[in-house]
């Protein structure tokens, strides 16, 4: 159970930084944080005591394995997050190029 | 049991440092540190193929991260004025925090997991498909059209990435 009230604070730390941060990378860091945390929870939902990585081996015949289920559906979680921070990095850089800064208060020519 | 919580405890600091670093490149190093974190405590809970992956997209994403951040110059950041911001997300942080503790009661005990669709996984996965690793036969054979939007999505971020950066016939 304290492991996932630890990983609560982990996914509340990368909310915090999402929320109170204006620079437009903390933002990011912020939700890369979250995500490993949603990530490791679902891992972790998972988990069985005493139990082996869900490989078959020919050798030491066991069914005594891990949730192989979890496991598939987190591998496609981290590449779709991949995707998604190279598509927020890459609207940053534009914005910099443009207004010379990361912060959002400052980047507001199209307001009004 | 020990090692688990100290690994998620560096993962703990390793974030808040990450979080609250003045210089933007030390704070995206800081996340990559969190990200080794998340690899060991995969290794450790018994999932190689997620390690693997994790550790692949963490080196891509720290140089992605790193091309936004370098050769950037920012003045520091101004204080005033943050603190109706600071209380908001405080009460929403404490409030998510109180009703996860709430909701931990119902979850099933760590080391014991329910597996309802995971055991009939294991039982068929080799027979079935012939896989010897189960989590390659869920991706790519029970749940392969789970992959195919998967690499749906990777193609349009990298469309995006494209048309978001490139510089060929844009209009001064």
């Amino acid at each position: 159970m304290s492991l996932y009230a630890l990983c609560f604070i982990l996914f509340s730390i990368g909310l915090y930084c999402l929320l109170v941060k204006r620079n437009l990378v903390k933002k990011i860091i912020g939700l890369g944080i979250a995500e490993y945390a949603v990530n490791l929870f679902f891992i972790l939902l998972g988990f069985k005591e005493n139990a082996e990585a869900p490989i078959i081996d020919k050798y030491a015949a066991t069914q005594n394995f891990v949730d192989p289920l979890p496991q598939a559906l987190i591998l496609t979680s981290i590449v779709i997050g991949l995707g998604v921070m190279a598509v927020m990095v890459a609207i940053s850089v534009r914005i910099y190029e443009k207004y010379r800064t990361f912060d959002i208060r400052e980047i507001r020519r199209l307001k009004g | 049991m020990l090692e688990h919580h100290v690994i998620i405890l560096l993962m703990i600091a390793g974030a808040i440092v990450a979080m609250e670093l003045e210089d933007m490149l030390s704070s995206v190093i800081a996340l990559g540190a969190v990200g080794i974190g998340l690899t060991l405590e995969f290794l450790l809970l018994r999932a190689p193929d997620l390690a693997i992956t994790q550790l692949v997209v963490e080196i891509l994403s720290l140089i992605i991260l790193i091309r936004a951040t370098v050769g950037v110059k920012l003045p520091p950041e101004k204080v005033k004025g943050r603190i109706g911001y600071f209380l908001f997300a405080v009460v929403f942080v404490v409030a998510f925090l109180v009703f996860s503790y709430r909701a931990l009661g119902a979850l099933p005990a760590f080391g014991s997991p329910i597996m309802k669709m995971g055991s009939l996984y294991v039982k068929e996965a080799l027979a079935k498909t012939g896989a010897a690793n189960i989590v390659s036969a869920v991706i790519l054979d029970f749940r392969g059209y789970d992959t195919l939007g998967e690499a749906t999505i990777l193609f349009t971020s990298v469309i995006g990435v494209l048309a978001i950066v490139r510089k060929v016939g844009r209009k001064p």
